[in-house]
């Protein structure tokens, strides 16, 4: 479904990532786990093409994307929820909602349905639709920006740390969310996180970013023993 | 009576004109952050875009109402594509490049059509209340005017690409991940205000006449409205015409035209000076 190869990312002349390679199969949550600043965010949006690698090249379904930009990205069928859930503040949820499904040419004339269909896996939006989305909570604005992006019907997610200054209700949930999905759906998702027990709770495998490089892979029992991960992602 | 009447019309028109004469500005630094220091050019070619075909036989409203906002809006999308684009995000180098092009354009329409007025014959009669008469032209500006606004209204808030901009206004790099281009939307935005200019061109030339150095009295008074009016589009641009125009008329009304001028001027800076974002930076700030 998705290959990386040999990927090269910088701001300016400052090197953030140094080559990294990963492959992920139709169906798949893969886990990118690494501390702050390790590159993770810088990774997902090389992946949907808000930055430019320097070189390295990006493959979808055995197309190179390299050089597409995001918008095209998008509508070849990468959905892209960001760190900080980019909501648009001053749009009521519906509209928000909205925004993920009009540039697909495909979706648009089912428009009602598919919101309707959101509505169902994000009940918790249903009584919020006409609030402006930036009046919402965190949690609730994590929640619209993970339901607006799969309005779009994308095939690949890439999820940059959900699970960011979110209450632990609301993770419980959004991991529920994301496991009916998968199934419903058959996503294919890459998750880059700090959050061990999201990200365990979820993964197929897990890969550890630290400073730009991958530097091993995990598998979820190997997740669950601590001594392990901490040789891994180098924590304290 | 008679008098506070018309003075009534003629305070509600000049309100009018303002926001006509900035709303294509206002679209343009409201979702581009651009400040398009062309826009008096904008308005100048509207007008001319009248004349000409009117001299040519074409029905006016035929000029005003299809040619002219068409034709700006087609030149003001070839001027994004080939130089606006190219300086996203960079206000002081789009200040200049906008500048060199009025200058450019100025200097085009002057080997054109010369330096000289040129006039278009204001059509409708004139009205009397009482012993006073004006022009009823006063009616048509206000009532194209309240149009303009209340479709530009409905197009950002009902259509699908009025909620498109809208997004893409607030972030377009989000806008982009859900499959937006931003800058397809850019040229079109750039191409709606440049025909809003053209109309508005349209719309006032056969009161102001046409000269090729017309859009210099114009940009000052549109600039200000638009910075006075802040953030919100289509709200400020109607709080800050409704405020500024008032003050202009109401003064030129006691003075004399120069003295409203004058007064318009200083408004302004006391406002910015206490509204540094502009009316809707504190009022009406969920406005459009
Ligand atoms: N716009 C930028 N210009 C220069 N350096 C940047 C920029 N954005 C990020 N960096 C640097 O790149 C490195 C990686 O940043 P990135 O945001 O990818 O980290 P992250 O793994 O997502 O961290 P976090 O968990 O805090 O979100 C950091 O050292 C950061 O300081
Ligand atoms: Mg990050």
């Amino acid at each position: 479904m998705l290959e990386v190869k040999q990927l090269k990312v910088s701001y300016g002349r400052i090197p953030i990532l140094h080559g990294v390679d990963f492959n992920v199969t139709e169906g798949e949550f893969i886990g990118i786990l690494g501390h702050n600043g390790m590159g993770k965010t810088t990774l997902l949006k090389a992946l949907i093409g808000l930055l430019k690698p320097v070189s390295g090249e990006i493959q979808l379904k055995n197309q190179n994307i390299t050089r597409y930009p995001p918008h095209k990205r998008n509508r070849f069928g990468i959905g892209y929820v960001a760190q900080g859930r980019d909501i648009f503040p001053n749009l009521t949820v519906r509209e928000n909602l909205r925004t993920g499904i009009l540039m697909h040419k495909n979706l648009r004339s089912k428009e009602t349905t598919i919101i309707e269909e959101i509505l169902e896996d994000f009940p918790r939006l249903e009584s919020l639709l006409n609030r402006r989305g930036g009046v919402l909570s965190g949690g609730e604005q994590q929640i619209l920006a993970l339901a607006r992006c799969l309005c779009g019907s994308p095939e690949l997610l890439l999820l940059d740390e959900p699970t960011e200054g979110i209450q632990p209700s609301i993770v419980e949930e959004i991991i529920e969310i994301l496991k009916n999905l998968r199934v419903k759906r058959g996503l294919t998702v890459v998750l880059v996180e700090q959050n061990l027990e999201f990200i365990s709770a979820l993964s197929d495998r897990v890969y550890v970013i630290r400073r730009g490089v991958f530097t091993g892979e995990l598998s979820p029992e190997q997740l669950a023993n601590p001594e392990i991960v901490q040789e891994f992602v180098g924590m304290n | 009576m008679d008098l506070a009447a018309i003075t009534i019309i003629q305070v509600i028109n000049l309100i009018a004109s303002l926001a006509l004469l900035s709303i294509g500005l206002a679209v343009i630094f409201g979702m581009m952050r651009v400040i398009n220091l062309a826009h008096g050019e904008f308005l100048m070619l509207g007008a001319y875009a009248v004349l000409v075909p009117t001299q040519a036989g074409v029905p006016l409203w035929i000029s005003m109402f299809i040619i002219a906002p068409l034709f700006v809006g087609i030149v003001g999308v070839i001027i994004e594509r080939l130089i606006i684009r190219h300086l996203y995000g960079r206000m002081m180098d789009t200040l200049l490049a906008t500048w060199g092009l009025s200058l450019l354009i100025v200097g085009a329409m002057t080997m054109i059509f010369g330096n000289t007025m040129e006039g278009i014959s204001t059509p409708f009669g004139s009205f009397t209340i009482g012993s006073l008469a004006d022009s009823q032209y006063k009616f048509f500006t206000i009532g194209i005017t309240a149009v303009v606004l209340l479709v530009a209204y409905i197009v950002l808030k009902f259509t699908r690409f009025g909620l498109i901009a809208r997004a893409t206004m607030q972030n377009s790099d989000q806008a982009s991940v859900l499959g937006v281009s931003p800058p397809a939307v850019y040229t079109l935005t750039f191409g709606i205000g440049a025909a809003l200019a053209g109309l508005a061109g349209a719309i006032l030339a056969p009161i102001s006449g046409v000269l090729p150095t017309m859009g210099a009295a114009y940009i000052a008074k549109a600039f200000i409205t638009v910075i006075g009016g802040g953030e919100a589009i289509l709200t400020g641009t109607a709080a800050a015409s409704v405020f500024f125009g008032a003050i202009n008329q109401t003064t030129t009304f006691f003075t004399s035209s120069v003295v409203g001028e004058v007064a318009l001027l200083v408004a302004a800076i006391i406002l910015l000076r206490l509204l540094p974002q502009g009316i809707t930076g504190r009022f009406f700030r969920r406005g459009l």
